[in-house]
């Protein structure tokens, strides 16, 4: 039956509802500023699925503590690892957006892309 | 000839070495590193190309010496060779061509910036030719993309870093939707590396199970790297991104930049999911009608523009168009038409783009088509070459567009009638759209000018050698694409055998 499973993964559904909601920030919001928190909120729904994925219940976190080294104690590492790779792509990119609307804004003196573009037609003239 | 296996790895590292270096370095030593690196990266893909050649068959780097599945793996067959030493060389053709303009558009201070920037957009393209682990890959595209900003924004007017900006919206909008995708192939098969990703999706197809997530992964990655290539509908943020650059930075993005995402998934298609089952899944027949639409949208918005710069950016979305129509025709011998025109395009369109550049140094900086009028004579080398490649663009025998445009026409009489008729129709609608704004700009340019310019500029060869050999050197290639075609396509025939 369709939506059988939706409560047992619970934690993908949200995740890609906040994927969606991250992507629709990005994509239709007119603040510069909106569209890099929308940015984040798609990133990090991201990771919220990797990391929901990569954890078994009942299981620890992959550093050998006590002398266990049963491998059945333990999660997977390699999603946390991709989460923690994701996050320092996500910094830079972040970054690097805000770097160039402080550059936008000292020039056309606000933050909304549809006016900057006004200006820009406008200078062009 | 064993040591032949090292060079991809030494190629990517030697590039994020020099980003290193050239840090405090001054813009010229910077340059001239860069530009050094270049010409090394271009011979070390050469004996890359010849050694699989030879060899007849591709081989994988383990890095690390940690092998499958834990370890992370670089692969490289005639294919990765092909396209990675025709990039290196058009890298370093567009940057001494265009560094006349970079000294007048960069601050000083800058400059060095520029070239740790082309250093690092060289790397992520060479690591995404090569890379064998799909996560690397995300981590390239987002060195890539980030690197690919900064040449853009790095001409400091209004108008660029808007341009940056919205290129930056659609690359993350894009690498977003990639990174789901390959977070949803990573849950489904449990590996990362290519191969094993390949038996586990074979499995899960032979079993039938979790088609549906498969597809929806497949069409996420295809989705952001669509939008990142600039493919109809996504194209808005390509006339601003390539019209308002640099001239040299302009070349790199429309001719190398959208073509390693192409690329990657092409890699994709066949190295991981399996060139079958992407056919199967109607994903092609999706891309192959939005390719057409970006063909017919892209030449005719070409037409409305007054300016040379925007007037080959929209071009480069119509090729773009063509690149997918070849994938989506869905046989192997379209795909081996999209990866000429991807080697066709990245050699034609920096050839214009520079020309443009020089043609408006000629005509007092404008890029109008009205202030062009009469300057193919002013500056004659330039004008030669951007009718080349515009002869190049519509197709005219002897040059590598027209033979890119016969293996597209060969490729699509292979395949249903459904699909072959759109493809001749709209080839042969868009040599026509293309001819019209090609042709018409080179009459244009070699129409004697109206009114005398206020200083009258012409430039002669001694005050622009490097720029000469520069389009000298692309023409030559475009001959040697066009003539010697037959070698190229039997080589990427070969790569696209090696991928499976």
């Amino acid at each position: 039956m369709f939506g059988a499973n939706l409560f047992a993964n619970l934690d993908e559904m949200v995740a890609i509802i906040l994927f969606g909601i991250g992507f629709t920030t990005l994509l239709f919001n007119r603040n510069i500023i909106k569209k890099i928190i929308g940015f984040n909120i798609m990133d990090t729904a991201v990771f919220f699925f990797l990391a929901s994925m990569g954890y078994i219940e009942g299981r620890a976190a992959p550093i050998v503590v006590n002398g266990v080294t049963s491998s059945e104690a333990y999660i997977n590492p390699i999603p946390s690892g991709l989460v923690l790779t994701g996050i320092v792509v996500s910094v830079s990119v972040t970054a690097m957006m805000l770097a160039l609307s402080i550059r936008l804004y000292r020039r056309y003196h606000t933050l909304y892309l549809d006016e900057i573009y006004m200006f820009a037609q406008k200078e062009d003239k | 000839m064993d040591f032949i296996k090292n060079f991809p790895f030494f190629g990517i590292m030697l590039t994020m070495l020099a980003a290193i270096i050239s840090l405090p370095m001054h813009g010229k030593m910077a340059k001239r590193i860069s530009l050094f690196v270049f010409s090394v990266e271009t011979l070390l893909a050469a004996a890359v190309l010849f050694y699989t050649l030879q060899t007849g068959e591709s081989f994988v780097y383990i890095m690390g010496h940690i092998g499958a599945p834990w370890g992370n793996e670089l692969r490289a067959g005639v294919l990765e060779g092909l396209m990675a030493c025709f990039f290196s060389l058009v890298m370093l053709l567009s940057i001494t061509g265009g560094s006349k303009h970079l000294i007048l558009d960069i601050e000083e201070s800058k400059r060095n910036f520029y070239f740790v920037m082309t250093d690092l957009l060289m790397g992520a393209l060479l690591a995404l030719i090569y890379t064998n682990d799909i996560f690397t890959a995300y981590v390239f595209i987002e060195i890539s993309t980030i690197a690919a900003c900064g040449i853009l924004m790095i001409r400091e007017i209004g108008r660029t870093t808007l341009a940056a900006l919205r290129y930056m919206i659609f690359s993350l909008l894009g690498s977003g939707l990639f990174l789901i995708g390959i977070v949803l192939m990573y849950d489904l098969t449990g590996h990362l590396l290519m191969q094993n990703m390949r038996d586990s999706v074979e499995l899960l197809v032979s079993e039938g199970q979790f088609i549906i997530p498969l597809t929806v992964a497949i069409s996420l990655m295809t989705l952001g790297m669509a939008i990142k290539s600039g493919l109809f509908p996504f194209h808005f943020w390509v006339p601003d991104t390539y019209g308002y650059s640099t001239p040299a930075s302009g070349s790199i993005l429309s001719g190398l930049v959208s073509k390693g995402y192409i690329l990657i998934l092409i890699k994709i298609y066949c190295r991981v999911i399996g060139w079958e089952n992407v056919t199967q899944s109607g994903i092609t027949d999706v891309l192959f009608v939005f390719g057409l639409a970006g063909i017919i949208v892209g030449s005719i918005s070409a037409i409305h523009q007054n300016d040379i710069r925007r007037m080959v950016a929209f071009s480069s979305a119509a090729q773009i168009g063509y690149i997918f129509m070849g994938v989506g025709l869905g046989t192997s011998a379209g795909l081996a038409a999209a990866c000429f025109h991807v080697l066709c395009h990245a050699i034609t369109k920096p050839l214009l783009f520079i020309s443009a550049s020089g043609l408006s140094d000629a005509s007092e900086g404008s890029k109008l088509f009205r202030d062009l009028q009469g300057s193919g004579y002013r500056n004659r080398w330039a004008g030669l070459g951007f009718t080349v490649g515009a002869l190049s663009m519509v197709g005219m025998p002897m040059f590598t567009g027209f033979i890119s445009k016969i293996l597209f026409a060969s490729a699509s009489v292979q395949v249903s009638l459904g699909k072959m008729l759109p493809t001749l129709i709209v080839l042969a609608i868009s040599t026509v759209l293309n001819a019209v704004y090609f042709l018409r700009t080179v009459i244009r340019i070699y129409t004697p000018a109206e009114r005398e310019l206020e200083v009258p500029v012409r430039i002669k060869w001694h005050e622009q050698r490097s720029y000469v050999v520069v389009l000298v050197v692309f023409v030559a290639l475009n001959l040697v694409l066009g003539l010697l075609s037959q070698y190229i396509t039997d080589a990427i025939q070969l790569g696209l055998t090696m991928f499976s």
